[in-house]
This record gives C-alpha cells, structure tokens and sequence, in this order.
C-alpha cells in the first residue's frame, strides 16, 4: 500500500536577484513500513523535499499525499525528528515528550504511562527531569525520538538526526531507530550525506542530484539486517553510491567556486 | 562558608572598614562640620532611631507587633515598596501583553513602534509636572510615574525576546499540532523568558530611581520624602541614614531578582553551575 506519494514536485526559491529550482519534477512512491534514505551533498534539494512532505514548505507545483491525504501544513501523523534537536529548553525530558499528548488533550493518567513506556524504550528513565542542556546530544536526540513516537505517528520523517554526533554515538542510535523501526513499523524518510548511515540504515536509498534536485538514482538494499559495514557487499554497495553522490559534490564544488568567482 | 568565601568576604570588608575609619577620625578630630557630614556612629545612632517607634509601648492601644513595626523607616520603607510594587504592576502588567503583541505580529509592530520610539527617550522624570497636573498629590502621580518607568524597558525587552524566538522551536511545535494559542503560551512566552526577565530587571531598577524622585516632589511619606524633609532640617545624619536604607532595600530587591531569575532560567544554558 502506497503511504506517501509525490508526485510531479517542483519547487522554486526566488530571491531578488536569482531563481533557484531547488526540486524538479520528484516522482516517488512510498509503500507503507519502508525505511528511505534521501542521499546527497549539500544543495541537493533532499531537506526540501523532507520539508515539503512535513508540510512546512510546500511544493511550488505537483502534489504530496500522506495516508492518501493532500499535505497542507505540518502536523502530527508526520512527526520530524529535527538536526538540532529542537527540544523545548524550557521543558523538562519529560514534559518535551509529553507535550505533543498534552495539546491532543489526552488524560493525565495516559499521559504519564505513555511518557514512562517511551523514557524506558528509550533508556531515558534517568533523566525523566533533566532539562535539556544538561544532556549530551546523543540523550537529546533521543528524547526528541520519544517526542515524535508520543504522537504515534505513522510516518517519521528525520533530516540528519545523527549529524552532529559522534561515530560511535551514531551507531548506538542508528540502531536503537532500527530496533524502533522493527518494533513499530513506521514508515520512516531520513535524510543524510552519509554513505554508510544510507546503506546501514535504508530499505531504499533514493539519491539527489545536485540543482535542480532530481531523483538520480533510486534503488533497493537487499542486505540482511543488521547489516555490516565491513561486508564486501556493503562496500561494493558503498562504492557505487559513493561515485553517484561524489559526482553531485563535484558539481556543487563547481558552482560554489564559479559563485565565488563572479562575486 | 568555605576559607576561602571567608577569605573572600574578609578582603571586601577591608575598603569600606578603612572609609569609614578615616571618615570617624575626620568627624572626632574635628575636620568638618558634623552639620555637613556627621560622623559614621551618629549616622548609625539616628538610623537605630529611625527604625524604632516612637512612641513608648502602650498595650491599651495597639498591640505589641503593630507597636514593633511603627517606626518611621518602616513605615516609609512600606509606602515606597507598595509604590514600587503598584507601579511596576500596572506599567510591566500593560507591557507585557504589548510586547508580545508587537513582537509577534508585524503589523502591531508597524502600528505602535513609531510612537513608543518618540515616547521610549523621554525620561519618566520629565513627566512629574504632567503627572502632578493630571494626578494632584499623592499616591496616584507617583505610580503613574513608577509605571511609565517599568513600562519601556519591560516592552522593549519583550518585543526582542519573542522575535528572537528560535525558528525551529515553531517548526517543532508546529510539527506537534500545537494551536495558535498554545503556541503562544507555551512556546513564544517561555522562550522570550530570558529577554523578558532582563526587562523586568531594568523596570524594576528604573521604578526604584522614580520612586525616590516621584516621593520628593508629590507625596509626604516614604524614603525619598524623609531625606528630602531631613534636609529642611539640616538633619544630615538621617539623610545618610535614610540613603543608607535606600540602599539596602535596593539590594534586597536585586537579591530577590536574582534569586528569582536563578529559578525561572534553571532551564537556561547560560546558567549552568
């Protein structure tokens, strides 16, 4: 069953002097429990694209759906799990995950076991009344897991969670997201440069062209899971992903050099 | 109090022991006229006196916590802080609401920053003739005055604190299905908070200025009233003791600001200790 469907997206970014065509013409049908990568450089148009679907910045012409519903704003059946985390500082662990129960309005009581059920599949329950800044990014990320999951949202939608962590962090939360994934059966978009996160991690790995924003190349991992990254597959696999997207770094290499020139 | 907070506290002792050691010295060798700086222990002796009652105890007509509290200072230093505390109410109460209106939305910005820009540098101080021809005597004049002084910077403050607001607290609200009104709440209000407190703190520092000058000029009561009334008298030691408590009712304030910040921010990065 198709989840998410885009279809036909465009999107346009004008600035006074300059039109940028940030998406052009995506096609791609998601099937419901897939695990996709966007993949990419920078200026590939993949976090637009994730944004379109999350609803915060719509598509300049074509159509998203989500549970065969036109997405018109952001909301909460597509919880995004942000870079920076995006944790209410103000709040502690425990009222950032409840916060999104809160404003449906469920009962207290339901909240709190809800709340308890995350912070422990999460291993959180030590910092249940810390505030964030007294985290390290790893347990941040986490938290901001537990928010989206609170939701129950189907779909899950991260733009380079793991980014600012380090390698072996990564890994830990890398695969506690497939152990949730497994769990949960969402359908999942996650967004990253990284070569080894995209095989690691996805069902598919769809990979970006650098402006305007293509679909490159859009192909199944039939790995076994959990998969290793030392298996001569993974790097064959890693290998000619690497060639695809170098091929697009070089491009915005050139550009930014070619801007920096007429500037 | 670890040795070296004693250490610490015993090397900021050593200044103001020496000042008023040579001020004593100067008022005992007869230096300057005590009518115009009397010494130190005359300046304790009447602020002791200041601070007691008056009258001698009589339990036939008030009760022995009612006698305790009448002295003069105290009575002053109530009717300044109700001033204060009014004041600030009303002008930080008004501010609040106006600011996070200007600062969220663009078009009360462009309706009302024109006027707050032309209003914002004049001092409140300037206000005192309009205030007592508006007012008359009395208490009125003086809170008006006390609350123009908390209104600017409390606005101020909170206009930039909600229009810095971090984008992406918005989007991750946005993401959770929050409404407008919980978003505002519970979301803009709280993460405007530092900015706001930071107002909070100058309105309260510009209202504790205003308070002294406001009671010098409209009213008969107060600390600024009784330093000023001391002066007809050619009382300087109770102007210095009147000043002297001025000071520290001003220190008490910032303590309990601080303290009050150090909770409201527990959640804040730059209060990490």
């Amino acid at each position: 069953m198709t989840h998410i469907e885009v279809k036909a997206v465009n999107k346009v970014f004008k600035t006074d002097s300059r039109e940028v065509i940030a998406l052009k013409d995506i096609n791609l049908e998601i099937p419901q429990g897939q695990f996709v990568c966007l993949l990419g450089p920078s200026g590939c148009g993949k976090s637009t694209l994730l944004n379109a679907i999350a609803g915060f910045s719509l598509p300049s012409s074509g159509t998203i759906t989500a549970d065969s519903k036109l997405v018109t704003g952001p909301g909460p059946e597509r919880g995004m799990v942000f870079q920076e985390y995006a944790l209410f500082p103000w709040m502690t662990v425990e009222k950032n995950i409840a916060f999104g129960l809160e404003i449906k309005g469920m009962p207290q009581a339901e909240i709190t076991a809800k709340v308890d059920q995350l912070l422990g599949m999460l291993s959180l329950g030590d910092f249940k009344h810390r505030f964030p800044k007294d985290l390290s990014g790893g347990m941040r990320q986490r938290v901001a897991i537990a928010r989206v999951l609170a939701l129950d949202s189907p779909i899950m939608l991260m733009d380079e969670p793991f980014g600012a962590l380090d390698a072996l962090t990564r890994r830990n939360l890398q695969d506690e997201l497939l152990r949730i994934w497994a769990e949960l059966k969402k359908t999942i978009i996650f967004v990253t440069h990284s070569i080894e996160e995209a095989i690691y991690l996805a069902d598919r790995i769809v990979v970006m062209t650098y402006r305007p924003g293509t679909v490159k190349r859009d192909m199944m991992v039939d790995l076994p899971r959990l998969r290793d990254p030392s298996a001569a597959e993974f790097n064959a696999l890693k290998r000619e992903l690497g060639q695809l997207v170098m091929e697009e770094q070089q491009r915005h290499h050139n550009d930014e050099m070619r801007i920096a020139a007429v500037d | 109090m670890s040795k070296q907070d004693w250490r610490q506290a015993a090397s900021g002792a050593v200044v103001p022991i020496v000042i008023v050691a040579l001020w004593q010295a100067s008022a005992m060798l007869g230096w300057v006229n005590p009518q115009v700086l009397p010494s130190p222990f005359a300046v304790v002796h009447k602020w002791i006196e200041y601070l007691l009652p008056l009258t001698a105890y009589d339990p036939a007509t008030q009760s022995w916590l009612a006698w305790a509290l009448s002295g003069e200072l105290l009575g002053d230093t109530f009717s300044s802080m109700y001033r204060v505390v009014v004041g600030f109410a009303i002008g930080a109460g008004l501010a609040l609401p106006l600011g996070l209106l200007m600062g969220s939305s663009q078009r009360m910005y462009a309706w009302f920053n024109p006027l707050m820009q032309v209003l914002r540098p004049i001092p409140p101080i300037a206000y005192i003739p309009l205030a007592i021809l508006w007012f008359g005597l009395g208490n009125a004049p003086a809170v008006f005055l006390i609350a123009l002084g908390a209104f600017f910077p409390v606005l101020v403050n909170t206009i930039a604190g909600v229009r810095q607001v971090d984008g992406i607290y918005i989007r991750a609200a946005r993401n959770l299905g929050v409404s407008q009104r919980t978003m505002f709440v519970r979301v803009m209000l709280p993460a405007a908070v530092p900015y706001i407190l930071s107002g909070v703190r100058i309105g309260i520092g510009t209202a504790f200025i205003v308070v002294i000058v406001s009671e010098m000029i409209a009213v008969n009561n107060g600390l600024g009233f009784r330093i000023l009334e001391a002066r007809e008298y050619f009382w300087s030691d109770k102007i210095i003791a009147g000043m002297i408590s001025i000071g520290l009712l001003g220190l008490i304030i910032d303590v309990g600001m601080n303290k009050l910040n150090n909770h409201l921010l527990r959640w804040h990065r730059g209060l990490e200790n």
